[in-house]
C-alpha cells in the first residue's frame, strides 16, 4: 500500500465518522449539486432589496423613457381633429381621424404610440439589468468573495447560474413596475388579459436569462469594472434601437432590419405587443417563444461551460 | 526488546517516518508558471503533519499565495501533484473542498449583510443543513466573541472583528485543515494577538491542522510549530522555529574581560558548548555557543578559576530575522512586493482599519 492510499484510509474516515479531535459531530454535506444555487441568489437579491435606492434609481430611467418619449412622440395626435389640413382640399375631420387611426394601426399596431413604446420599456428595463449582472462577478474577484466560493464544494455552473437567476428575478420584479406605472401613465389596458400577463412575463425571462448569461460571460475573467461598464456603454444603444422596442421595425433601412430580425429584444417586444395590447407581430407567437427560448438554453449552456473552464486558472 | 510502536505503524500503515506524525497533505514538486514566463512557485516539495501549525514564511510575491492557492483548488498547477487529507487536488478537488476551510488575505465578508447572515450563507455553500448550521454558527460566534455583534451589518465592523469573521467563516464546515492566508495582515499590535490566540485555540480545541503564510517573522515564531521559508517559488529550509534559529550555529556570548596581552582563546574553547571563538580586541571575545544560558556562566567561571575577571557579559539569540536574513541574503523588511501586490494590501489595510 502506497503511503497516500493508506492516508485516504486513515486521515478521511469513511462515512464521514469524526476524525479523531473532531469534537462534534461529522461534517453533514448535502451531495446534491444545486446545494449552494438559492443561498448564491439569495445573495444578490438580498443586496438589492435591502437597498431600495439602487432599485429607485435603476426604475427612474426607463420611467422617464417613458414619460418623456412616450407622452412627447405623440404620433396619434398628428392625424386627429385637425392637426393638419391641406389647402385646396376640404378634407372632413372623421376621414382625417380614421386616416390616423388605419395609419396607426398599419405602422405601430396600437392606436397610442405610448401604449406600443410601453410594452418596448419592460424589454428595455430587461436588458439594462442584465448587463449590469457582470458587474456583480467583477466585484466579486476584486474583492476575494469569487475566491472564498471557489474554495468551498459549490459547483462552479452554480456561481454563474446564481448570478444569472438573480438578473432574471430583478428584471422581472422591475418589469412588474414598470407595468404598473404605465398602465397608471395611460396605456391602453383594453385587451389585456391573465394570460397576456403571463405570457408577456415568460418572454422577458427568457430574453433576461440570455443578456445575463452573455454579459456575464464577458466578465468572467475580468478584473476591471471600467472594462465591464465601457462593454455596457458600447452595447445597450445599438441593442435598443436596432431593435423594435422603440419604432416598428417597418421605419428602418433595410440592413437594420436584419439586425431587428435577429435580435431577442424585438421577439420579446413582439410577444408583449401581442399579447398585451393585441397588437398584429411581426411573426407568429409560437416562433417568439421559440426563438427566445434557444437564445436562452444556447447562452446559458455555453456560460456554464465557460464558467468551468474559466473560473479556475 | 519488542518494539510496539513499529507495529502498530506497521499494522496502521498511518505513521509517517518522520517522527511517527500522520502526514495531512503532501505536496511533490509542486509549480506554477503563470502565463508561460513568470515562475510563481518552483517545484515545492513537502509534508505537514496532522495537528500542526505549519507557517509559510517569505517575502511578498515569494509564492506564497499561489501555493495556498493551487492546494486549496483554486489554481490548477503547471505540474507537480499534492494531497489534501487524502485526496488529489487535481482528480478530486470537491473532495479537498470539503475538507478544508480558507481564511482568505482579503476580507470577503459580504458589507451589506450582517454577520450571522455572512456565516449562515458560508454554511449553506458548503449544504449543511439549517438544522446543524444555526448551531455551529451560535458556537464558532461565541469562539470568536462576535455574539454581540452578529446582527449588525458587517459594514459597522473594525478590521479586527472581521478578521473574526472569516475566521469563523472558515470553520463553518468544522475543516481538517484550516488555511490562513496572511492572518493578520493590517491588524495592529493587540488585534494581531488576538488572532494568534484564537488560532491557538483553534488548535487545542479541534486537533485542527493549520497552514498559514505571514511575512511576519514574529508571527511565524510565536505561532507556528514548522516553518517553511520561501523565497522566488522555492522552499529555502523547513523545520522548527528552534530548528531554524539552531541552524545559524547558536547562541552568542559577547565577553568584556580586563585587559591584558594573554590570549584567552583556548581557554575559552576548551569549555563546554562552545563552537567557536573569536577574539575581537585585546580585551573583547566573542563566542558562539549552544545553549548560551548555560554555557555563558560556565565560560565565567572558567576564568575565573584561572585568575581573569570578566567585567562585561551579553547573551544574543538568534532571531528568525537573522535567519532569514542568512537564507535570503536580505531582511524581510525592506522587501517590496510588485506595485500590483502592494496596492492590494494597501486596499485590504484600508478596510482593516475602518
Amino acid at each position: 500500500m502506497t503511503t497516500a492510499e493508506a492516508n485516504k484510509n486513515l486521515v478521511q474516515p469513511a462515512g464521514g465518522i469524526p476524525a479523531p479531535g473532531d469534537k462534534s459531530n461529522s461534517t453533514i454535506i448535502s451531495s446534491s449539486p444545486y446545494h449552494g444555487l438559492w443561498a448564491l441568489t439569495n445573495r444578490e437579491l438580498k443586496k438589492w432589496y435591502k437597498n431600495p435606492v439602487i432599485l429607485l434609481l435603476s426604475l427612474i430611467q426607463p420611467v422617464l423613457w417613458l414619460g418623456l418619449f412616450g407622452k412627447a412622440m405623440n404620433f396619434g395626435a398628428i392625424f386627429t381633429d385637425g392637426a393638419f389640413s391641406i389647402p385646396g382640399l376640404n378634407i372632413p375631420k372623421e376621414i382625417i381621424n380614421q386616416l390616423g387611426t388605419m395609419l396607426m394601426l398599419n405602422v405601430f399596431g396600437t392606436t397610442d404610440y405610448f401604449s406600443f413604446l410601453a410594452v418596448g420599456m419592460l424589454s428595455f428595463i430587461v436588458l439594462f439589468t442584465a448587463m449590469f449582472s457582470g458587474m456583480s462577478i467583477v466585484w466579486d474577484r476584486r474583492l476575494g468573495t469569487l475566491n472564498k466560493v471557489m474554495s468551498t464544494p459549490v459547483a462552479r455552473g452554480s456561481i454563474v447560474m446564481s448570478k444569472i437567476l438573480s438578473s432574471v428575478i430583478r428584471s422581472l420584479v422591475q418589469a412588474s413596475i414598470i407595468l404598473v406605472l404605465a398602465v397608471l401613465l395611460g396605456m391602453n389596458i383594453s385587451n389585456i388579459t391573465a394570460i397576456g400577463v403571463l405570457g408577456t412575463f415568460a418572454s422577458l425571462a427568457l430574453l433576461s436569462f440570455g443578456f445575463s448569461a452573455i454579459f456575464l460571460m464577458l466578465a468572467l475573467r475580468s478584473t476591471n469594472q471600467n472594462t465591464q461598464m465601457a462593454v455596457v456603454n458600447l452595447l445597450n444603444l445599438p441593442l435598443l434601437f436596432g431593435s423594435n422596442a422603440l419604432f416598428p421595425a417597418s421605419f428602418m433601412p433595410e440592413w437594420l432590419q436584419a439586425f431587428v430580425k435577429i435580435n431577442p429584444i424585438s421577439y420579446a417586444t413582439d410577444i408583449g405587443r401581442q399579447m398585451l395590447l393585441g397588437a398584429g407581430g411581426m411573426g407568429t407567437l409560437a416562433f417568439d417563444f421559440a426563438y427566445l427560448t434557444a437564445f436562452a438554453a444556447a447562452f446559458s449552456i455555453v456560460g456554464i461551460m465557460l464558467s468551468w473552464r474559466l473560473l479556475s486558472k | 526488546m519488542f518494539n510496539l510502536t513499529n507495529v502498530v505503524m506497521e499494522m496502521n500503515g498511518e505513521m509517517d517516518a518522520n517522527g511517527g506524525r500522520r502526514t495531512i497533505m503532501q505536496i511533490r514538486d509542486l509549480k506554477k508558471v503563470f502565463n508561460g514566463t513568470v515562475v510563481a512557485v518552483d517545484g515545492v516539495t513537502f509534508d505537514v503533519y496532522e495537528g500542526e501549525i505549519f507557517g509559510f514564511l517569505g517575502p511578498n510575491g515569494a509564492g506564497k499565495t499561489t501555493t495556498i492557492s493551487m492546494l486549496t483548488t483554486l489554481l490548477r498547477p503547471t505540474s507537480g501533484t499534492a494531497t489534501v487529507c487524502g485526496f488529489d487536488i487535481l482528480k478530486e478537488p470537491n473532495e479537498v473542498r470539503k475538507r478544508i476551510g480558507v481564511v482568505p488575505q482579503e476580507y470577503t465578508a459580504d458589507e451589506d449583510l450582517t454577520g450571522y447572515e455572512n456565516i449562515m450563507f458560508c454554511a449553506d455553500l458548503y449544504g449543511i443543513p439549517r438544522r446543524i448550521s444555526r448551531e455551529r454558527a451560535d458556537e464558532l460566534l461565541r469562539l470568536v466573541e462576535l455574539e454581540v455583534a452578529k446582527d449588525r451589518k458587517v459594514e459597522t465592523y473594525s478590521g479586527g472583528m472581521r478578521r473574526r469573521l472569516e475566521l469563523a467563516c472558515g470553520l463553518i464546515n468544522h475543516p481538517r485543515v484550516l488555511f490562513l492566508d496572511e492572518p493578520t495582515l493590517g491588524l495592529d499590535v493587540q488585534t494581531r494577538a488576538a488572532v494568534w490566540q484564537y488560532i491557538r485555540k483553534l488548535k487545542e480545541e479541534y486537533g485542527m491542522t493549520l497552514f498559514l503564510t505571514t511575512h511576519y517573522l514574529e508571527e511565524a515564531d510565536a505561532l507556528c510549530d514548522r516553518i517553511a521559508i520561501i523565497d522566488h517559488g522555492k522552499i529555502v529550509k523547513i523545520g522548527s522555529p528552534k530548528e531554524l534559529k539552531d541552524s545559524l550555529g547558536g547562541d552568542v556570548i559577547e565577553l568584556g574581560v580586563q585587559e591584558s596581552d594573554d590570549d584567552l582563546t583556548p581557554l575559552i574553547s576548551s569549555v563546554q558548548h562552545v563552537k567557536e571563538v573569536k577574539r575581537v580586541s585585546p580585551s573583547e571575545y566573542r563566542i558562539k555557543s549552544e545553549l548560551g544560558e548555560v554555557t555563558a556562566p560556565m565560560v565565567i567561571d572558567a576564568l575565573r578559576s584561572k585568575g581573569y575577571r570578566v567585567n562585561k557579559i551579553s547573551l544574543t539569540r538568534p532571531t528568525l530575522d537573522q535567519v532569514y536574513l542568512e537564507l535570503t541574503g536580505k531582511s524581510i523588511r525592506e522587501e517590496n512586493g510588485d506595485r500590483t501586490q502592494a496596492m492590494r494590501q494597501r486596499m485590504i489595510m484600508r478596510r482593516a482599519r475602518r
